[in-house]
């Protein structure tokens, strides 16, 4: 579903990605760890071209997604993302920050915007915060509707970029909870986090990263049992 | 006692004169016609001229070959904000409008607005880089296009921030268009000074018009904190 090959960035002299080639199929949860500065949050941010790379390609459903004559902004459609902060509109109510996308690319009706709002607000378990504004919820609240923002675009693929690092650690369980409902639905995830317990109960594949590159990965039994790179020992060792 | 009562006479005899005698109040309201009709031009001018330049240099700051633009957006502000205004009008005036049936008042209204823009187009920029990234990535990341996150999503928070601003900066604009009289323009501030020479008594007049520009500015103040008060909406807890 999406391959990178030799996939490059560097800030300056720093070399963040260096050459990453890596395939992620339809239905897998692919969660990604490694130290902070260790290039997970860049990696994830090419997959939509949030962050433009320096070299290589990537892959999206057939379509090599940095050609200019694919357009970006369609298949971004077809990709949700959350991120860490949020990023709720401020300016809008919770219906509206659902409905605006499919609306704005005239996707959806308004009235099947709403709908589908409607159903993904009682998905997330929120129906009440409708006509709420960003500002009046929690965290945890904050971070629920952000998934059901992103998928009202019926995306192929969610990107989670470190979902549950800027919350309170109470209203931690609530967010990965409903990540967990959307693993069993069958979505295909790439997660990039800290929470080791979310990698060993969802993920189908873990990859450790660190000095921009895919250092070890493995199954998740694997992965935590029998880690053999030094590094991911090490990291391991101070994490668990 | 006399004496005071006689006074007021005096200042009362003063203003009667600057205001009503021979229909002098025709003068201040058709100055102040004239002001407002520049002001206004000039506002929305300087509004859709500095929206569009801040807007410009946002968008194009990335893409080659297109730094041309910002360069000549960059050139503008420069210009504009380096010159006196008073030159700015006589240069227009005299450079660029120089057929014989020049509308004055629209001339007057382009070149404020044309002035008031570069001054925008820093308030709105300013706007524009106080909203946070991810509100910019968040729309890119749902497939709207850069134009429509901007509009849909980073305009209507950056407005509603620099609205003290814009307002401020368009209380300034109305008093400068006080400037319009050196290109024959009968303007609020002009009328004041002709009445003066009539009556040989200049401070009246003078203190007639300031009442006026006053009021204005304190009615478009009252509208700005109606507007702002509305748009506070999203934030209210």
């Amino acid at each position: 579903m999406i391959e990178t090959k030799n996939l490059k960035k560097q800030f300056g002299s720093h070399v963040v990605l260096s050459d990453i080639s890596e395939t992620i199929e339809k239905g897998e949860k692919v969660v990604v760890i490694g130290p902070s500065g260790s290039g997970k949050s860049t990696f994830l941010r090419c997959l939509n071209l949030l962050e433009v790379p320096d070299g290589g390609e990537i892959w999206f459903e057939g379509k090599n997604i940095l050609d200019s004559k694919n357009n970006i902004n369609v298949l971004r459609r077809k990709m949700g993302m959350v991120f860490q902060q949020f990023n709720l509109f401020p300016h809008k109510t919770v219906k509206e920050n659902i409905t605006l996308a499919p609306i704005k690319l005239g996707v959806m009706n308004k009235a099947e915007a709403e709908a589908k709002a409607m159903e993904l607000l009682k998905r997330v378990g929120l129906p009440e915060k409708a006509d709420s504004y960003p500002k009046q919820l929690s965290g945890g609240q904050k971070q629920r509707i952000a998934i059901a923002r992103a998928l009202a675009m019926n995306p192929d693929v969610m990107l989670f970029d470190e979902p549950t690092s800027a919350l309170d650690p109470e209203m931690v369980g609530e967010v990965l909870e409903l990540m967990k409902e959307l693993a069993a639905d069958g979505m295909t995830m790439v997660v990039v986090t800290h929470e080791m317990g979310f990698a060993k109960e969802v993920g189908t594949r873990v990859l450790f990263m660190d000095q921009g590159r895919i250092m070890e990965q493995n199954t998740p039994e694997e992965f935590f049992n029998n880690p053999t790179n030094p590094r991911l020992k090490e990291f391991l060792s101070k994490v668990l | 006692m006399d004496a005071i009562l006689n006074w007021f006479n005096q200042v009362g005899q003063s203003y009667y004169d600057a205001f009503i005698t021979e229909h002098r109040y025709m003068f201040y309201l058709e100055g102040l016609r004239n002001t407002l009709l520049i002001s206004f031009l000039a506002l929305l001018i300087g509004a859709f001229l500095g929206i569009l330049v801040a807007v410009i240099r946002f968008s194009t700051a990335n893409i080659k070959g297109l730094h041309w633009i910002k360069s000549l957006c960059n050139l503008y502000v420069t210009i504009i904000r380096g010159t006196p205004v008073l030159l700015q009008l006589l240069i227009i005036y005299n450079l660029i409008f120089t057929a014989r049936n020049t509308n004055e008042i629209i001339v007057a209204g382009i070149c404020f607005g044309i002035n008031s823009g570069a001054y925008v187009a820093e308030i709105v920029r300013a706007g524009i880089e106080s909203i946070d990234k991810g509100q910019y990535e968040a729309g890119r990341s749902l497939g709207l296009n850069g134009n429509q996150t901007m509009f849909t999503i980073i305009m209507p928070q950056a407005i509603k921030n620099i609205l003290p601003a814009l307002g401020n900066e368009f209380i300034v604009l109305i008093k400068e268009t006080s400037v319009a009289s050196i290109i024959a323009i009968t303007d609020l501030s002009k009328a004041a000074q002709f009445i003066g020479s009539r009556t040989y008594d200049v401070l009246p007049p003078l203190i007639i018009a300031a009442a006026c520009y006053l009021i204005m500015v304190i009615g478009f103040t009252k509208l700005l904190h109606f507007i702002e008060g509305r748009m506070d909406q999203g934030d209210r807890n």
